[in-house]
This record gives C-alpha cells, structure tokens and sequence, in this order.
C-alpha cells in the first residue's frame, strides 16, 4: 500500500508496532516455511528471480523479503509506535499512538487478519495438569514437557505442530473439524501455481456466489518442504498420529470429541475432488491440456474413534490450539465492526467510514487476498480509491 | 453474543421472513414427468424464503435465537404422552399449525405395554427426518430433482448398560447407522456430495454428535 500511494504522490506514514516484519520476526514456529511457492512470493516490482520457483521459504527469507521491499518502496516506517486509538475527527480521523498524536485524512487498517489466536470458552476448563500453547507461542516441540499432545485444529498448522511434535517422540492425538484437503503437487506443478494459471486465486469478493462462507474456508491443509510433500490426515495416521472428531467441551476433565468426523473426512475429499475437476476443466480450457488420466486422492481413512479423552490421566500433557486467529480492531475507536468484531466492508472499502480500507483479510477482494502476492492488486484498487476519495473533498 | 436488536428491526425481518414463506412451494402435480430438462426442479422446498430469512437474519441475531419445546405427561407404567405446539423465534412467540400427539412406551419384552415407540427410536425418527429435509433443501438449491428418498436407520445398544449390569457400558447408542436410498437427477458423486451437506447442517446430526448441556430440575 506504501508503495501504491507513493507512485500517487500521496504522503503518508506507515505505523509499525515493533520493526517491519514485526509478527514474521517474533510470533512463527522454527521449522514454518510459506505454504505458497516462491514463484508466488512476490509484490509489485518484487518478482522471485531465484532459482527454485518451486521452493518455499523459511521465515528468515520472508523477513528479509520484506524488509529488502520496504527498502525498495522507501516505505516510511514509524516503527515501535503502537497505535492505541483511531477516531473520527474533523475531515479524516486522529490516531493516537505511544509515540504521539497525528491526523489523518484516510486510514488503512493493515494490521494483518491473525493478531489474536482464538481459544474456545471451554479452555478455561483444563485440568491444571495441562499446559496450553497457541501457534504464536510455539516455536519447537522441546518446549513442551515430555508426554502426550492434544492438537485441537487440523488444519495447516494444526497439521504441521502435529507431525513436528509427533515425530520429537511425544504422542500426538489430533482433534479434527472442518478442513480443506489438497495435494501439494498436481500433474506436477504445485496446487497454488494450477490454482493461479486457471484463474481461481483471482475470482472476485462480488463475483463468488457466497462470499461470507468463502471468507471462513478454514487454511488448506498444506506444508512447504523442499520435498514438496503432501500432508494430510491419512499422512498423519501413517506416522501413528491419533485422529479424534472436533473437539466439543471439555467436562469434568474429560475432552468429549464430536462423532461426526467421518462426515467432515467425506466433505473434504468430496470438495478436494471438486477443485481437481475444475482445475481439469479450465486447464483444458487454458490450454494447459487435458490430463493423461485421472490422479484422484484416496479417500481419506476414518477409523472407530474413540469420543472422550480423560484429560486427567497424565495421557495428555500439553494441548496445541491450532484453533485459528482473528483480527485484533479493539483500538478502533470508529463504529464499523459487527457483533463478531470484524470490520464492515465492502471489498476493503469501510463504506461506513469514508476515507477508511482494510488490507490483508481474508478473500477481501480476491481469493489471493491473504497470501502475499495478493497484496498488489488490493493495495493498488484501495489506493485508487483512497485517491478518489481525497481529490473529492 | 445476542446482539442488541431494536422492535422495529425484529418488525422488518419478521416481515421479510413471513412474506416469503408464505408462499411455500407447491408439490408437482401428480402424473408430472420430472425427468424432462426444461421442468423446473421442484421438491416442495422454498429455497427463496431460507435464503431471504437467512439474509435477514445475518445482520440480527438476535432474531436468530430460538426455542423449541415440548411437554411430557407421565400415564402410566413406562407410557407417557408428549405434546409439542409452542415455540420462540423471530423475537416472538410463535405456534405450530396444530397441537402434535406422541405417545412413547417400551415393547413388551421390557414388561411394557407397547403403546408407543421407545425413547431412542424418537431419536433416530429425529435424526432421519432432520437429514431428510436437508437433503430436499440442498437438492432444491442444488437443483437437484428427487424423485424418492428413502432412508432406513439401525442404532446399536448393549442394554447392560440401561440395566445397571455393566458401568462401563454406556447408556445410549453404540452406534448410528443410516442408510440412504435415492433416487434422483444427480450422478452419485452429487448424492453423495447432498447427504455430506445435509449432515453438516443438521442440527439433530450434531444434537447426536457433539455433547450438549442439559440441566433437569423439579419444581
């Protein structure tokens, strides 16, 4: 967005809480890679010139992406300043921080859609005996104490600390709900790369039929590895991982599991199998040809199981909310979020609040919305529009 | 979590939701051949009015909150008489079109009198019927035209347990099984893709799946 609103000659100033990179630098686990190939690891003007298009990269490479693109914009950076509040005033908005006081005539809320890990209510019913650890938290399985590991989420990152801490020797028990499933790599290319040629990373928040339901699509369940391997729930069995249904409550120290998990299992393979097809389908239609056969997943394997776990018995040490994230807007003084806290807008517009955007939601205007190399043709729409808006008043 | 919500919207919502369910579609006249392409797909299910309540009740939930009801009159021996007519939604009361009967008892291997079904059957009638009208509201969506649907359901149990002989065994079902016959325009990828759908939105599938509180007391 800085570096859109400097090609307009707009001036501006990027408030940073700590330094650029700010969550890359101090809230990812050790052995994280993105989950989008370096191909699509880029911003305007920042294109991958490496070479391995396929690779993925570590968290250092990404903060240093980063910081080498803030260069590269000359974005201007106003770091350790904590915005504390953000309210109407006069043409535009005050916005007070730790560092003082400025005025803005338009604000763009870009604090990421993952500031806050959620934790269902139940939580606060653990026995005392359990440590809790959120993604943010994590960094390595030898942090944990030795014993068994409830993981509740399953999806990418669920998956990935699932594995991780299984394969450091502590047992893993999975807690599984709704999930997306895909293979890493498809007709050989990587699924995100098919995704992009046929068109589908670039389908439109007022074009999907229902974009509410495709703004809460749960992360596909994904790893990045020089290998580029799949992982998935059949991946984790092999390895003796423990799958559970989705976690219900927890009640007298005893986690009660969902029995609906092989429907969850049957819903992800169907939409799995539903992707392929259309990627097949537009494939042909692109030009990239038809595929030799069909190269379809197993469907996922659901055993019998179990639906309680006694959390009391010394089994389960420490349990792993992978549960998600959401947005942190509480220092936004400015009344445009709905009952759930989320911001109200249209496409990134906070029409409620004139001169107001938001950038890096989820599918907020593209389905790439999210993932890095969504972030150029966002900012450059929003940018449009916050000039629009400017040369009006 | 029950967002504050003003008469007037309740007024307006209310409005959107009866207006559109009021009219309901009609089931296809008898002797209709369904299988030609140009009918239109009709399982007797106003998709409109789901979507319109459902759109109205996004930016309201609190006209969202519901309650559903029953009364229990014990008669004698394991029989007893249920009714159920009254219910809360849309911020009022609300009531069904007439006063439902149901009558439950034991059969008589248990020393009853048969005057009924048990308990637990009530509870596979549930979940059946719930999945059912999912099917049909995702096929009228999916536009997808049911000809038949037929859904035959077993739940296991090891009576030990209600019997007090075994504690380890537990009281309810060891196990649901449902199996659905259909017969339908859809390939059977599509069926299977319906059923999938109708589970993740039922509420009794998940009333049977995932634990609920329940409080009982005596007045």
């Amino acid at each position: 967005m800085s570096g859109a609103l400097t090609r307009r000659s707009i001036d501006h100033v990027v408030l940073e809480r700590g330094s650029v990179a700010h969550s890359w630098k101090t809230e990812r686990w050790d052995s994280l890679r993105l989950l989008t190939p370096n191909s699509q690891t880029r911003l305007p003007g920042a294109t991958y010139d490496g070479d391995e298009p396929d690779g993925f990269m570590a968290v250092a490479d990404v903060i240093a992406f980063v910081e080498r693109y803030a260069e590269t914009v000359d974005a201007p950076v106003l770091g350790d300043t904590t915005v504390t509040s953000v309210r109407a005033a006069g043409d535009g908005y005050d916005i007070l921080t730790g560092q003082g006081r400025w005025h803005a005539r338009a604000v763009v809320l870009a604090g990421g859609a993952c500031n806050v890990p959620t934790v269902p209510d139940y939580a606060t019913a653990l026995p005392s005996t359990i440590e809790s650890v959120t993604p943010d938290r994590y960094k390595n399985p030898d942090q944990l104490a030795d014993g068994g590991v409830l993981v509740v989420g399953a999806s990418a990152t669920g998956l990935q600390l699932a594995e991780e801490i299984h394969r450091s020797g502590r047992p893993v028990t999975v807690s599984v709900g709704e999930h997306v499933r895909m293979p890493r790599v498809y007709r050989d290319e990587d699924i995100f790369t098919w995704m992009a040629r046929v068109g589908l990373l670039d389908e439109r928040w007022d074009e999907v039929d229902d974009v509410v339901r495709a703004r809460n699509v749960p992360s596909p369940q994904l790893i990045g590895t020089p290998e580029r391997r799949s992982l998935d729930l059949d991946a984790l069995t092999s390895i003796g991982v423990q799958l559970r249904g989705r976690l219900g409550t927890i009640r007298d120290g005893v986690a009660m599991f969902s029995g609906g998990l092989r429907n969850q299992c049957a819903l992800a393979d169907l939409k799995l199998n539903r992707l392929l097809d259309t990627i097949d389908e537009r494939a042909g239609e692109a030009g990239y040809g038809e595929p030799d056969g069909p190269e379809r997943c197993q469907p996922t394997t659901v055993g019998d199981p179990p639906l309680t776990l006694d959390l009391a018995s010394g089994e389960i040490r420490t349990i792993v909310w992978a549960t998600g994230f959401r947005a942190d807007h509480s220092w936004l003084d400015v009344p445009v979020v709905d009952h759930k806290g989320r911001v109200r807008h249209d496409g990134g517009i906070v029409s409620d609040a004139p001169g107001m955007y938001l950038l890096g939601a989820t599918f907020l205007r593209r389905r790439k919305s999210s993932f890095i190399h969504g972030a150029g043709d966002d900012a450059e729409d929003l940018a449009a529009h916050l000039a629009a808006h400017l040369a009006t008043r | 979590m029950s967002g504050s919500v003003t008469d007037a919207t309740l007024a307006s919502i209310r409005d959107e939701v009866y207006v559109r369910s009021s009219g309901v579609g009609t089931a296809p006249p008898e002797g209709t051949n369904m299988t030609t392409t140009d009918t239109p797909v009709d399982n007797g299910v106003n998709v409109e009015a789901l979507l319109g309540a459902r759109a109205a009740l996004t930016d309201a939930p609190a006209a969202a909150q519901f309650q559903w009801r029953a009364t229990c009159e014990w008669v004698n021996g394991t029989h007893s008489h249920s009714t159920v007519e009254s219910f809360f939604g849309l911020g009022e009361e609300q009531g069904h079109r007439t006063e439902f009967e149901y009558d439950a008892d034991h059969p008589e291997i248990f020393a009853s009198e048969d005057n009924g079904a048990t308990p637990v059957e009530y509870v596979l009638v549930g979940l059946a019927s719930c999945l059912t009208a999912g099917i049909a509201s995702v096929a009228q969506h999916r536009e997808i035209q049911l000809r038949s649907v037929k859904a035959t359901l077993t739940g296991g149990m090891d009576v030990q347990g209600i019997l007090g002989i075994d504690p380890q065994v537990r009281n309810g079902f060891s196990d649901i099984k449902v199996s659905y016959d259909i017969d339908a325009d859809a390939s059977p990828a599509d069926l299977e893709a319906l059923v999938a759908q109708s589970q993740k939105r039922s509420a009794v599938y998940d009333v049977i799946t995932n634990p609920t509180n329940v409080v009982v007391e005596v007045n």
